[in-house]
């Protein structure tokens, strides 16, 4: 067969992949912290997915993509040493800790102050691992519960109570810091 | 409900992932639980700001450029019908298929829009060389007993020819991580996709048609079947191959 076929092929996958290159690299941004690396990791995934591209059923195709960084995105947290290993491996006591241990400073009287967005992805950028990354694909990448328990890996009881855990620790920090901003 | 519960449960709740019934105990407890209710508050408001702020990042210009030059001379593969129906090669998606199946209970059912975005993905993937049908025949007679067997309800399959729309074949496909029929059509140079699966739901349901990365997808339930027709046809053709199909239907279960 002639190469029309890979053409074919890959004007497919652009179709299907290429529209969601922002949100993969939303994605790496948060997760590795670097704006280079960002851009090796992203380019990575899209040469992975194509490569997987013939043998993709399902699930959505973004879904599907932010599995493929998460890959790549873990083997580039082996190559940094000094880093945590991976995503699955950091969670330990964290996830068991009761939730609302952050947020005893009575809520009801405290109204968050608006920010600008670089400061709140700095609190976000501090999130601790799986937290971090399961609050930016509910928050700021809009996957449903099921379509990140899909990328991610884990049940959707799993990606609930981290992303309360990740939105009370988040409000925890943004509370500490406009406490002494004050 | 414990609290402990409705601290997991309140986020669903601001997400709008939880099916009615949980909803209403989620809301019970936090009315009848000051400090719950506080942070439900505290969280929605929080949501808030965050709505309003620009999280995103935006992928540099020649990212795109790099990406978009590594594509048009991919590797030659040759997958076989049966290694596309094996899955892809992940791991942790396919774990996250099996836990899928405990989670339906308490998610709700009806998320559409995820839905159409498998049904079109589905249909892209249809399009790529010799992925369009896994039996071949515009004879309904054939395409049809091809189904049995390989479903839990085989779908209509209707000759449209005389109509202006030819029966292409079938093929077996996947949407929601379960096995689907589809039924392929073509009018003229397009392929219309009609995705056809069981549902609990007997009610009609009226056709409606979306839009989705340039394809028109009209979605409609009749006798216990929810249908998706997805092609790159103008919409108004995609409506008249949804009437004339409908039509035909019933003629079928009247004649
Ligand atoms: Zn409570």
């Amino acid at each position: 067969m002639p190469a029309t076929d890979d053409l074919q092929k890959a004007r497919r996958f652009r179709e299907a992949a290429l529209p969601y290159l922002d949100d993969v690299y939303t994605l790496a941004r948060y997760l590795l912290r670097d704006a280079s690396d960002a851009e090796d990791a992203v380019q990575e995934c899209y040469l992975r997915a194509l490569k997987h591209f013939d043998s993709y059923r399902g699930p959505a195709m973004k879904p599907w993509l932010f599995a493929i960084l998460r890959n790549v995105c873990n083997a580039e947290y082996a190559r940094r040493a000094h880093r945590p290993s991976a995503i699955e491996d950091t969670p330990g006591a964290a996830e068991q800790t009761p939730l609302w241990h952050e947020t005893e400073a009575s809520p009801e009287t405290e109204v968050l102050r608006s920010r600008d967005a670089g400061a709140i992805r700095k609190l976000i950028d501090a999130l601790a691992e799986p937290f971090k990354e399961t609050f930016v694909l509910r928050e700021i990448n809009n996957l449903s519960y099921r379509e990140i328990a899909e990328a991610v890996g884990v049940p959707v009881g799993t990606v609930m109570s981290r992303l309360a855990r990740a939105r009370a620790m988040l409000r925890a920090a943004w509370m500490a810091e406009e406490e002494q901003t004050k | 409900m414990t609290c402990d519960e409705a601290r997991i449960l309140l986020h669903a709740l601001l997400d709008n992932e939880l099916d009615a019934g949980h909803a209403r105990e989620v809301e019970a407890h936090i009315a009848g639980c000051p400090a719950c209710a506080a942070e439900l508050s505290a969280q929605r408001e929080m949501q808030r700001v965050l709505a309003d702020t620009n999280l995103r990042y935006t992928a540099p210009a020649d990212l795109r450029a790099r990406i978009e030059a590594s594509l048009p001379q991919p590797q030659r593969q040759q997958p076989s019908r049966r290694s596309v129906l094996r899955g892809f090669a992940m791991g942790s998606a396919v774990s996250a298929l099996a836990a899928s199946g405990v989670i339906a209970v308490v998610l709700r059912q009806d998320d559409q829009q995820r839905i159409l975005s498998e049904v079109v993905s589905a249909h892209l993937r249809s399009l790529q060389a010799g992925h369009l049908t896994d039996v071949v025949s515009t004879d309904q007679h054939t395409v049809k007993p091809w189904f049995n067997g390989k479903l839990d309800v085989a779908p209509p399959v209707i000759d449209l020819t005389a109509q202006g729309f030819t029966l292409v074949g079938g093929r077996l496909d996947y949407i929601d991580a379960r096995a689907i029929g589809a039924v392929v059509y073509r009018r003229r140079q397009h392929v219309i996709n009609l995705f056809v699966s069981q549902t609990a739901s007997t009610e009609h349901r009226q056709p409606k048609t979306q839009t989705m990365q340039g394809f028109n997808c009209r979605r409609w339930g009749n006798r216990g079947l929810n249908f998706w027709a997805v092609s790159d046809l103008g919409a108004d053709e995609l409506a008249e191959f949804v009437d004339k199909f409908e039509a035909a239907m019933k003629a079928n279960v009247e004649g």
